[in-house]
């Protein structure tokens, strides 16, 4: 595997009115596991089904319902903790988080404060060719999501559903390493690549299977490394934390803004309370949500409906055999094995399911023509029509036959263009649709050779002048390119030009 | 430990009961009893000794990912105050 080492980005600098400032991001990832079911309840976690149907009583906090845990949603959190380079707990335990709300039905959240399930992993956030940022993850616990409400269907009432209520969340809890709303954004990619790599999450951000809280804070220059020196939060700013985003976009926006506010107010004289904030998209601006303020006394305490969780050494291994490849080696591999640019190889492994395309074009093949192929023509083509690639009406072993004949020298790359264009919209097979089209490239020497024999017999005059000046000779191959409609290989008529005019 | 009234008055807040101002005094009093008794464990020794978190050597009981329940809309809404078109009817909470 080729060995990418990587320099730090720097960090974003934001000019104030008086200093230069420096931002400090922390992330918590709220990540739906992929599962059927609800983490402690058999109801479904189909989403687009009618309200309250996907409820059990336990969902619904009936009394004397109690919670009994999914063994799937655990193996997830495993899998994803093995992902993140990061410790699996053996034993974890569920606490309860006490807080009222009407999505809330329970009055507590379970989750896991003081013994999470997974521990300290980390993740590498590309920034650029050899350029990465290393953010550490604190930890990762499982907990249940809340249920959703609805506002604007009555002036007077809330409607509530609770076919979220339950399902199972991993909060992915990253250390303050994040310097700034670019990087933010990328962490957050990343994250998601990595967890659909794993099929732990389906990373669907519009629905909100994916969506962080944004943690942050400014600092001025040097303050930083402060911190990172001695792990002091001392050293650092007060931090608000962004609630609930589920857009790359936004957060990039909200960070961007919540900045510039911290600035204005702290070189203003002022102090930055800590609290909980809403970014609203539509103004551009981040606004205090004071109703969740009194309710942060949160009075954890160990669930008494649940024993810890005990788990093997030897399932965890059991799970770690099963890993697949992840995006990092993926892509140090494309680029060791096939020779790709950095950017082809991020492009190539963004999502499993293309990288395992172009593996298919490239086997046996050249990889960068491979590379070309797949990114230039097929996404290119995939994004022009809003097709994914599992939708793509040219299959791998078509494309590769396309790449074969241009190998080959029977057709040449303006004529592969087309047939990848017939194969689009007729499919088939690549050479009986170039021999259907008439598209093969001449290859057979004896027509050439007739062709120019006739030309040359034709035009003494041309090719005396050309034996004088081998400039000249490019004219007879232009005419035989001609005299075959196109069609023969202009590399193999030139060589034959000049082996017949003895040049 | 001692629960004075702007504790007890605190505590109720978050449970969302409703306590009288003149019956503060009374809960703050007895919510302190109860914690006052529970402190007796506090004399016993327990250095070393891990804590125990079930009297039967049990473990955690796991249940496969299927779908098992839920579709009971009807009877999941029937204690509600109000419910509507398949939703619980609240007053409005908006952030």
């Amino acid at each position: 595997m080729l060995d990418l080492t990587y320099e730090a980005p720097k960090p974003k600098v934001i000019a104030g009115a008086k200093h230069d400032w420096e931002l400090v991001i922390g992330m918590e990832i709220h990540a739906q596991v992929a599962s059927q079911s609800k983490l402690f309840s058999g109801a479904s976690t189909q989403v687009g089904s009618e309200p309250n149907s996907n409820v059990a009583f336990v969902d619904a906090a009936m009394p004397g319902m109690l919670p009994v845990i999914n063994e799937f949603c655990v193996a997830q959190a495993v899998r994803s903790g093995l992902g993140l380079k990061a410790a699996i707990n053996l034993r974890s335990a569920f606490d309860r988080k006490n807080y009222f709300y009407p999505d809330l039905p329970q009055g507590y959240q379970i989750s896991q404060l003081y013994h999470p399930i997974v521990g300290e992993g980390e993740v590498l956030v590309e920034m650029g060719p050899g350029i990465a940022r290393k953010v550490r993850i604190e930890r990762i616990h499982l907990e249940q999501d809340a249920g959703k409400s609805i506002h604007d269907m009555d002036p007077a009432m809330s409607f509530v559903d609770f076919n979220r209520t339950g399902v199972a969340l991993m909060e992915i809890v990253s250390r303050p390493d994040i310097r700034g709303p670019e990087e933010a954004a990328a962490y957050v990619a990343k994250l998601r690549q990595i967890l659909r790599y794993l099929g732990t999450c389906d990373g669907n951000m519009q629905n909100g299977n994916l969506r962080a809280d944004v943690n942050v804070s400014i600092c001025r220059p040097g303050q930083y490394e402060k911190y990172q020196a001695t792990q002091d939060f001392s050293h650092l700013g007060t931090r608000c934390e962004i609630k609930n985003m589920n857009s790359l976009r936004f957060i990039q926006q909200a960070i961007e803004y919540e900045a510039r506010r911290q600035i204005a107010i702290v070189e203003d004289g002022g102090k930055v309370d800590q609290e909980t904030r809403l970014y609203d998209p539509d103004k551009g601006e981040t606004r205090s949500m004071r109703s969740k303020e009194e309710a942060h006394d949160y009075r954890y305490f160990p669930c008494p409906d649940l024993l810890p969780l005990e788990i093997e050494q030897a399932w965890v291994d059991e799970i770690a055999a099963s890993m697949p490849e992840l995006p990092d080696a993926k892509k140090a591999r494309f680029m060791g094995d096939f020779g790709l640019t950095d950017y082809d190889a991020n492009v190539l492994t963004a999502e499993v399911a293309n990288a395992a395309f172009f593996e298919e074009v490239a086997q046996g093949r050249d990889g960068k023509q491979a590379a070309n192929w797949v990114i230039n023509e097929l996404f290119g083509r995939l994004n022009k029509e809003g097709l994914s690639i599992a939708e793509t009406p040219v299959s791998s072993a078509q494309l590769g036959g396309v790449i074969d004949l241009i190998a080959k020298g029977e057709i040449s790359g303006k004529m592969a263009k087309d047939l990848f264009e017939i194969l689009w919209t007729e499919g088939g097979e690549p050479s009986e649709q170039a021999a259907k089209h008439g598209m093969k490239q001449v290859t057979d020497l004896g027509a050439i050779e007739a062709a120019l024999d006739a030309l040359m017999a034709a035009n003494p005059d041309q090719v005396e002048k050309a034996r004088a000046n081998a400039r000249l000779a490019g004219w007879f191959t232009g005419q035989v390119l001609k005299a075959t409609g196109g069609k023969a290989n202009p590399a193999v008529v030139g060589q034959m030009v000049n082996q017949k005019l003895g040049l | 430990m001692s629960i004075d009234i702007a504790t007890a008055a605190k505590v109720a807040k978050l449970a969302r009961i409703r306590v009288e101002e003149d019956q503060l005094p009374k809960l703050a009093e007895q919510l302190s009893g109860i914690l006052g008794f529970m402190e007796q464990l506090n004399e016993v020794n327990v250095d070393g000794i891990e804590p125990m978190v079930s009297v039967t050597p049990m473990r955690l009981v796991r249940r496969k990912d299927a779908v098992t329940d839920g579709n009971i809309q009807a009877q999941v809404l029937k204690n509600a105050p109000d419910a509507r078109e398949g939703f619980f009817a609240v007053p409005k909470v908006v952030e």
